[in-house]
């Protein structure tokens, strides 16, 4: 039986936070620099609004990584929002990758409102490394699949 | 269930040459919730805002997704559309189908199914919307303007004029700024002080303006319309009520070695000074790192000879907290430090000068009252080399990677006036580009070639070698006639590339204003908001936002003082309604959201409660205000219990958004 | 065949041409100007034109000291000495042997010469 190899598109989540990453992702837009489409943008207020729920969320329902941006530290629009992004996924991503899910598949990442070229550079990157492992088969729902 | 209706727009063909239009409005009418779905040319234009409202009224819609450009660019128009057609303006979802989409992608197949999903993850938002009322907040009508340079000082006597308070803060002992230092001013040579005294007396004697000279901005809260501001007033050791500013003790002061800033240090002040003649405040300040009496409590004799007993050993740093409506950042700029550029010899001769220093040395209230002399052996010097952009268009890590904008002229304002004064003098320019785009700014260039006989050469001086003679051995390329050029030169006047002042990254910190790598202001847009910052609340003025000449600055002052008394003259400020709530009913009271606040927006009360058995009890439960809430959402996430929610970014809605984006076929 | 000179020009010296602004401080600061046909600026200006050529053919090439004065001061990171080693090592390639036998080198020196100049000779010359 000859089964037909599709070619693997991982899904990958961004969650951007408005003031700086999205305004870079809205920057490498108007700038015509190209990344993968498997990338879906997830507007949020800050990088501190990110619940770990969502991104378990996201991995739970097939998401092969989940990236985060927010403003370079220091910057952060509300001051400190992102001083607790950093904290608080320290502690998910090194539990998630005890529950099997790689550090590679989730990343936090500083990006300016003016960096989009960063900001296509650092999603070229992350979806390149996700490829590179494949599907993530942890944390999905089996219920779901058929 | 909402009855949701989707919009998609073409932009022209922006958006409908990588996606499929009509695929995409058709797909996204078959989902749930959907009862209306069009594609149009431009959604934004009149014609597309009155498709929108028409849907709204006649399918009585409850909830409108447009598939379109960033919500940044277009969300409020939207917004008001709705609102017009009686929607609550929260009711409306963006699809980012353009930057996000439409511009990245170049294949087709790939971008409309893209952009499906994300209309899909608008819709699932929009889904769980719902109506949002804005709070309002009352404006502190006072300005704060940060730096008393020309931009400062035009900033405030604008925003003074319109009848409102304005703070200035200036860290030097007076206002004024580096527009003090120049000579005469490009492009008609009048001279600076002669322009800029009389607006700093304007300052002093304006009822609505409070100059809080030697001081420092220390700590920032609060937001738009509602700024707190703690100002630290340095000790000065003078009180300023008593000085009259007569200026004896600065003569009678016996530490007379202090180098003298005013004068870029190329000549000695008193440990007791006034800056200059003209100073705003006139007030004398004491050095406390070169005053004996403050070091070591032996002296004294400013005291002594005060007949105003303006002299106070003792003062101490003060602290002034103060209310504003609005801050206006105009912390100017300084040339860079040369010690990257030793080929230049800098360091090695005092014949070697900086163009700012050069303007002292041609000054009349200069160190050599206005005579051009040469600095090591005060000899007229009959050569003078200028070197443009040094350190500026650098891109090798020595320099700053952008244009300093105002060398082209003042260089050529520097070599006019030089052949005016001192026929005698050869005066030759090394320039890479002479940029001179200003209104009569290319005449005066030309002027300085044609009628004053200035060299220009283009080419870069490589080296400058003092030699023993005293003379400066200048070797240059000539790129037109392709020769080395060996120039045995008097002076060499070096253009320095100019960068922002060093105090400006901790002040954008406190402002939470965001700033580019050159620590240059960022400007909410580059062309249609440039004086105000992303941050509402936040001005620019002057060279703080880029490199600037004075024309510039005076026009952007000017700018942000407009755009300062638009904010102060409402009396309440319509704030955003996408804040945190809590759920009192699932609240602990467990004080987390109290703590990651960073703007003390969340308190915590005793409120009764009716339990289940028909009794009341009294719980501690959290209580936002939405007024001081800005909505980052930070406390959501600090939230144990699941209490804390934030209007228009819930917990459900990006749940549904990750759904929709995960669900993919 | 300019063509691939360029590219292997541009390769092997790693130098984006285009870079440079024309300030001319390389030729400002070139020791050996005066000697040279073709000058630290032009280098770079011709290799962007792709007249290799001509550089292959003038005896700039080995006039060069290789003092590095020119990469130092370049105010973009243009680096045109690596363009004139680049060229250098195409001629030699081309050629398909040294000009010099390291071995000749010891005779040819005397007291007077630059310690750079031997340096570059070894830069030139070996292998």
């Amino acid at each position: 039986m000859q089964h037909e190899v599709k070619e693997f598109k991982p899904k990958i989540v961004a969650f951007c936070c408005n003031w700086c990453s999205y305004a870079g992702a809205d920057l490498a837009g108007t700038n015509r620099l190209n990344y993968p489409a498997d990338v879906k943008i997830i507007r949020v207020p800050c990088s501190c609004r990110v619940n770990p729920m969502f991104i378990l969320r996201a991995f739970q329902r097939g998401a092969d990584g989940v990236i985060l941006c927010g403003c370079h530290p220091g910057d952060c629009h509300y001051t400190t929002g992102n001083y607790y992004t950093r904290r608080r996924m320290t502690l998910l991503f090194s539990m998630l990758d005890y529950l099997g899910i790689e550090k590679e598949r989730t990343r936090v990442e500083w990006v300016s409102a003016a960096e989009g070229a960063k900001f296509a550079a650092t999603m070229n990157e992350f979806v390149a490394a996700v490829t590179k492992l494949g599907e993530n088969k942890r944390l999905e729902d089996l219920r779901c699949k058929k | 269930m909402q009855r949701i209706g989707v919009f998609v727009c073409w932009c022209g063909s922006n958006i409908a040459a990588t996606v499929d239009v009509n695929a995409v409005s058709e797909a996204l009418g078959h989902e749930p919730g959907v009862v209306y779905s069009i594609n149009y040319q431009y959604m934004c234009s009149e014609a597309g805002q009155n498709l929108i409202k028409d849907a709204i009224k006649e399918q009585h819609l409850t909830g409108v997704v447009i598939c379109s450009c960033s919500p940044r660019m277009h969300e409020n128009t939207f917004r008001k559309a709705a609102a017009s057609a009686g929607l609550n303006p929260y009711m409306v979802e963006i699809a980012n189908i353009r930057e996000q989409c439409s511009w990245i992608h170049k294949d087709m197949a790939t971008a409309t199914e893209k952009a499906i999903i994300l209309g899909r993850a608008a819709i699932a938002k929009v889904q769980l919307n719902t109506p949002l009322i804005a709070g309002q907040s009352p404006v502190t009508k006072r300005a704060l303007v940060i730096g008393g340079g020309i931009a400062g000082i035009q900033t405030a006597l604008d925003i003074a004029d319109a009848g409102f308070e304005v703070d200035i803060v200036e860290k030097q002992p007076t206002i004024g700024g580096k527009m003090t230092q120049l000579d005469k001013t490009f492009p008609t040579l009048d001279c600076a002080a002669c322009i800029l005294t009389p607006k700093m007396v304007d300052c002093a004697q304006n009822e609505n303006i409070n100059i809080f000279s030697y001081s420092e901005v220390e700590e920032v809260k609060g937001f738009v319309g509602n700024f707190s501001v703690k100002i630290k007033r340095k000790a000065r050791y003078v009180d300023e009520n008593k000085c009259t500013g007569c200026g004896l003790c600065t003569e009678k002061c016996p530490q007379k070695k202090v180098p003298n800033e005013f004068n870029l240090g190329m000549d000695n002040r008193r440990a007791i000074y006034i800056p200059f003649a003209q100073a705003v405040p006139k007030v004398a300040t004491i050095d406390p790192d070169y005053c004996n009496m403050l070091k070591n409590g032996k002296c004294g004799v400013c005291a002594k000879v005060c007949t105003a007993g303006a002299i106070d050993y003792k003062q101490k740093d003060e602290i002034v907290e103060r209310e504003y409506g609005a801050i206006v950042v105009a912390t100017g700029y300084n040339p860079i430090k040369l010690d990257n550029f030793d080929e230049y010899a800098y360091s090695q001769s005092k014949d070697v000068v900086t163009s700012l220093e050069f303007e002292r040395l041609t000054n009349a209230a200069g160190p050599t009252n206005g005579t051009l002399l040469r600095p090591s052996d005060g000899k007229h010097p009959h050569t003078i080399v200028f070197v443009q952009c040094v350190g500026s268009r650098d891109t090798s890590g020595c320099g700053k990677p952008y244009c300093s904008k105002i060398c082209c002229m003042y260089t050529a304002k520097h070599a006019m006036l030089t052949r005016e004064k001192y026929p005698d003098t050869d005066v030759y320019v090394f320039y890479i580009d002479v940029r001179t785009p200003g209104k009569n700014f290319d005449e005066f260039y030309r002027r300085a070639v044609e009628e004053y006989g200035v060299h220009y050469i283009k080419g870069m001086v490589g080296k400058v070698t003092p030699r023993a003679d005293g003379k400066l051995s200048v070797q240059a390329s000539d790129l037109i006639s392709n020769e080395q050029l060996h120039i045995d030169a008097d002076m060499v006047v070096l253009a320095a590339a100019i960068e922002p002042d060093k105090s400006a990254r901790p002040l954008a910190t406190m402002l939470t204003a965001s700033m580019d790598t050159n620590d240059f202001f960022t400007e909410a847009h580059p062309k249609l908001r440039p004086v105000e910052s992303p941050t509402a609340g936040i001005f620019l003025s002057g060279a703080c936002q880029g490199p600037k000449d004075i024309p510039e600055t005076v026009s952007q002052a000017g700018a942000a003082a407009a755009k300062v008394i638009g904010l102060l003259a409402k009396d309440k400020l319509t704030g955003n309604p996408c804040v945190a709530h809590s759920d009192e009913m699932m609240c602990n009271g467990c004080s987390s959201c109290e703590k990651v606040c960073p703007y003390g927006a969340i308190s915590y009360v005793n409120k009764e409660f009716r339990m289940p058995d028909r009794t009341t009890a009294i719980r501690r439960v959290a209580s936002v205000n939405e007024a001081v809430c800005q909505g980052c959402g930070a406390c959501t996430v600090a939230c144990p219990s699941g209490a804390m929610d934030l209007k228009g970014f819930s917990n459900s809605q990006i749940m549904a958004e990750v759904d929709a984006i995960c669900n993919m076929k | 065949m300019s063509k691939n000179d360029k590219e292997q020009v541009l390769r092997s010296s790693g130098v984006n041409v285009l870079k440079c602004m024309r300030c001319g401080k390389c030729s400002a600061t070139c020791p050996s100007y005066d000697e040279m046909e073709y000058h630290p600026h032009e280098f770079v200006y011709m290799v962007e034109k792709g007249e290799i050529d001509k550089l292959a053919a003038s005896p700039s090439i080995y006039k060069c000291l290789s003092c590095y004065a020119c990469v130092e001061r370049c105010p973009r990171g243009v680096e045109p000495a690596k363009l004139v080693e680049a060229v250098r090592l195409l001629v030699i390639r081309q050629q398909g042997q040294n000009h010099l036998k390291a071995d000749d080198i010891p005779d040819l020196l005397d007291e007077d010469l630059p310690q750079q100049a031997i340096v570059t000779a070894l830069r030139k010359y070996s292998k």
